[in-house]
C-alpha cells in the first residue's frame, strides 16, 4: 500500500512540468551549462526514474527519507516527525467534536422523527455537508476572527509568550470546528437513518416487552446496533479529514503536516513532498487498522472465536 | 372449576391510522384468561391476532395504532385488579416483563445481536427484582437450565448468532419467565420452527405451565397446534372473535361456518400425502381475508360463506350463546 502510494506520488511530481534541479539552483548565480549536468549526476536527477525512486526506497525503508531542498541540509524525518503532533491534535480534536456532536444529533432526530429539531437537524447537515472545506475555512475565519475576534486568527501559539494550554486551545478550538462540520454533519445523517432502521427491529419490541426504560432502549439496545455502520463510517472520514485538515492548516497557519507539504509542494521540495504522504499514508493506514478493531468491539458477530 | 380470571378483555377495539383513515384491526373484542389456562386466538393471517396481545401489553406502534375503546382488566402479582388501556405508560412498563411478559413468532430476530443471551435474560430480573448484576446472572443461567438447553452456564455467554432458531426460541421463553409472570402472551412461537422443534416447544410450554401455574395466550393460525395445547379457543376473523369456547367442544361441533371452513383445510395425519399422491389440492376456505379499508356490511365472511343469506349483511351477528360457554357469531349456527 504505502510503496504503490509513494510511487504514484514519485511519478506524478516527475510528470509536473519543471526540472527538478530548479529548486537546487540560486538564481542570483550564473551556473554554466556543465556545472549543471554535474549537480545532476551528483543528485542523481541524471538516471532513469525507476532507479531514482529505488534509490529513494532503498534510504526510506532504513529511515533515511533525504534532506530538505528548501532547509539546506535539514533531515526530512525529523522535519515531518515533528508536524504530526500538531496535526494529530487538531484532527483529534476536530473528530472528537464531529462524533459527539454528529451522534447526539442523529439520535435526537431519529427519536423525534420528522420534528421541528429534526427538520432543522437535516437542513444544517445538508447545508454542512455541501460546503467545501475551504470555503468554511476562509468563512470561518473571517466571521470568527476578523469580525468578531473571538479567536486569533493563524498559528498555534502566541509568539512571545509563555505555554499554557489556554492559550492553545485559544489557537484550536475554530479550526477543529470547522474541520468537524462536515464530518459531523455526514455522521448525523447516517446516525439518524441507522436508528431509525434499529428502532423498527424486533428486538427493539423485545426490549420494550421486557420493561425497559424508553430512554436505555434507545441507548442500549438501539443505538449500540446503530452505531456498527457509523463505525465504519468515522473510519473514512479521518482518511478524508485529512484533506480538510490541509485546507484548515494553511488557512489558519496551523504549523502541522497540512501546512509542511503546502509550502512544501509550492517550493518543490520534493524529499518533504515524499516523506509528508509517506507518513500521512502510514498514519491514515494504522487508523483503518484501529476502525477495524472498534468494529470488532462493537459487533460481537465479526469477533473471532 | 372456575377461578377469577387474571385477564378479562372486553369490547376491545383498536384502530390504525392508514392514510389519514381511521380502520378498527380489532373490534367488539371479549376475551378472558384463568390462571394455569391456556387460551388460544386462532384465525388467518391479518385477522387481528398480534394486534390484540400488542394492545393487551401497550406495543402497539405508537402514534399510528391506538386502543380506543373496551377494557383489558388484569390482575397482576399484587392481586389488585387494573385496566391496562388506560394505565400511563410507566405504570404499564413495570408490569411489561414483570406480571405479564410476551415471547414473539421470530426467535431469529427479537434477540439484540451486541448483547450475550444471558445479559438479556438477566435484564428484566434486574429492572423489575432489583437484583444484583451477579445474582441476575445467576438467575438467568438457571432459567437457561429450566428451558431445557445443556450446558447452561456456557450458552449465558454466548450471543444470539451462536444457537439454533429452537434454542434462540428457548432463549425467548427463558426471558420472558424471567420475573415469574402470571400471564404469557406467546405470539405464533414456533410458527418459524420446523416441526420436530415445534412439538419441544410446545412441550416445553406445558411443562413449564404445569410448574408455575401461568395463564397463556397463544396465539397460532394453526388448529392442530390448538388441539395440542389449548383448554380454550377464540377464533378470530377480520379483527372480530367469530365463535369462542372450550377446544374439545369447538373441535368437536364448530358452529360458525368460518371455524368449519379452517377445520377442513387441517389434513388429518397422513392425508395430507394421501390427497397429494392423488393430485388433489388442500381444501381451503374460497376467497381471501377482506381489507380493513373495505369491510363488508353485516358478518365480515358472509362474501366468503356458503350458508350467507340476505340477512347476514344486514348487520353484524352478535356473539351468540349455544350451550356451555360456547358462542358463535352465526345467525344460521343451529342449523349448521
Ligand atoms: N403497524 C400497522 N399499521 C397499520 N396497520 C396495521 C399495522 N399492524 C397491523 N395492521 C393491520 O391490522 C390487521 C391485523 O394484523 P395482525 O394483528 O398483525 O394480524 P395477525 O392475525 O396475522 O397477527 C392487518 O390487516 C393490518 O392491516
Ligand atoms: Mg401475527
Amino acid at each position: 500500500m504505502l510503496v504503490a502510494l509513494s510511487m504514484l506520488v514519485f511519478v506524478l511530481l516527475r510528470l509536473a512540468p519543471g526540472d527538478p534541479i530548479d529548486a537546487y539552483i540560486n538564481p542570483n548565480v550564473a551556473m554554466s551549462q556543465a556545472e549543471m549536468a554535474a549537480l545532476r549526476a551528483r543528485l542523481g536527477f541524471d538516471q532513469p526514474l525507476p532507479i531514482q525512486y529505488l534509490a529513494w526506497l532503498r534510504a526510506a525503508v532504513t529511515g533515511d527519507l533525504g534532506y530538505s531542498i528548501q532547509k539546506n541540509g535539514v533531515k526530512v524525518l525529523p522535519l515531518v516527525l515533528e508536524r504530526v503532533g500538531p496535526t494529530v491534535l487538531l484532527m483529534f480534536l476536530a473528530l472528537v467534536i464531529a462524533i459527539v456532536g454528529g451522534i447526539a444529533a442523529g439520535i435526537i432526530s431519529a427519536v423525534q422523527r420528522n420534528s421541528a429539531t429534526d427538520v432543522g437537524c437535516s437542513v444544517a447537515a445538508f447545508v454542512g455537508i455541501s460546503s467545501p472545506p475551504f470555503l468554511t475555512a476562509i468563512l470561518g475565519l473571517y466571521v470568527f476572527s476578523v469580525v468578531l475576534r473571538w479567536s486569533p486568527s493563524g498559528g498555534m501559539l502566541t509568539p512571545g509568550t509563555p505555554f499554557s494550554l489556554s492559550d492553545l486551545l485559544s489557537h484550536l478550538v475554530l479550526p477543529a470546528c470547522l474541520l468537524s462540520i462536515g464530518h459531523a454533519a455526514l455522521i448525523m445523517r447516517y446516525m439518524r437513518a441507522s436508528l431509525l432502521e434499529v428502532l423498527n427491529q424486533d428486538y427493539v419490541r423485545t426490549a420494550r416487552a421486557k420493561g425497559v426504560k424508553e430512554l436505555w432502549v434507545i441507548i442500549k439496545h438501539a443505538t449500540r446496533n446503530a452505531l456498527l455502520p457509523v463505525v465504519t463510517l468515522i473510519g473514512s472520514s479521518i482518511g478524508m479529514a485529512v484533506g480538510g485538515a490541509i485546507f484548515m492548516e494553511s488557512v489558519f497557519n496551523w504549523p502541522g503536516m497540512g501546512l509542511l507539504l503546502v509550502n512544501a509542494v509550492d517550493t518543490r521540495d520534493y524529499p518533504v513532498i515524499m516523506g509528508a504522504t509517506l507518513i500521512i499514508g502510514a498514519c491514515v493506514i494504522l487508523v483503518n487498522i484501529l476502525t477495524d478493531v472498534a468494529y470488532a468491539l462493537v459487533d460481537p458477530r465479526i469477533r473471532v472465536a | 372449576m372456575k377461578r377469577r380470571p387474571i385477564l378479562d378483555v372486553s369490547d376491545l377495539k383498536t384502530v390504525f391510522r392508514i392514510g389519514g383513515r381511521q380502520v378498527a384491526a380489532v373490534q367488539d373484542l371479549n376475551l378472558t384468561v384463568a390462571p394455569g389456562e391456556t387460551v388460544a386466538l386462532v384465525g388467518e393471517s391479518g385477522s387481528g391476532k398480534s394486534v390484540t396481545s400488542l394492545s393487551i401489553m401497550g406495543l402497539l406502534p405508537r402514534k399510528v395504532g391506538k386502543v380506543v375503546a373496551g377494557r383489558i382488566l388484569f390482575r397482576g402479582k399484587s392481586g389488585e385488579e387494573r385496566d391496562l388501556a388506560t394505565m400511563d405508560s410507566e405504570a404499564l412498563r413495570s408490569i411489561r416483563g414483570n406480571d405479564v411478559a410476551m415471547v414473539f413468532q421470530e426467535p431469529m430476530t427479537s434477540l439484540n445481536p451486541v448483547y450475550t443471551v444471558g445479559e438479556q435474560i438477566a435484564e428484566p430480573i434486574r429492572i423489575h427484582l432489583g437484583r444484583s448484576h451477579k445474582d441476575a446472572a445467576e438467575s438467568a443461567v438457571g432459567l437457561l437450565a429450566a428451558v431445557g438447553i445443556p450446558d447452561p452456564g456456557r450458552r449465558a455467554r454466548q450471543y444470539p448468532h451462536e444457537l439454533s432458531g429452537g434454542m434462540r426460541q428457548r432463549v425467548m421463553i427463558a426471558m420472558a419467565l424471567a420475573c415469574d409472570p402470571v400471564l404469557l402472551i406467546a405470539d405464533e412461537p414456533t410458527t418459524a420452527l420446523d416441526v420436530t422443534i415445534q412439538a419441544q416447544i410446545l412441550d416445553l410450554l406445558r411443562k413449564l405451565q404445569e410448574e408455575r401455574g401461568m395463564g397463556i395466550l397463544f396465539v397460532t393460525h394453526n388448529l392442530g397446534v390448538v388441539a395440542e395445547i389449548a383448554h380454550r379457543v377464540a377464533v378470530m376473523y377480520a379483527g372480530r372473535v367469530v365463535e369462542t369456547g372450550a377446544v374439545t367442544d369447538v373441535f368437536r361441533h364448530p358452529r360458525h361456518p368460518y371455524t368449519m371452513g379452517l377445520m377442513r383445510s387441517v389434513p388429518k395425519l397422513g392425508e395430507a400425502t394421501m390427497l397429494k399422491r392423488q393430485g388433489i389440492p388442500l381444501p381451503t376456505i374460497a376467497g381471501s381475508v377482506p381489507s380493513l379499508l373495505a369491510l363488508p356490511d353485516g358478518c365480515s365472511f358472509a362474501p366468503r360463506c356458503p350458508y350467507a343469506l340476505d340477512q347476514c349483511r344486514a348487520g353484524v351477528p352478535a356473539l351468540a350463546e349455544t350451550g356451555g360457554r360456547h358462542k358463535s357469531r352465526c345467525i344460521r349456527w343451529e342449523e349448521i
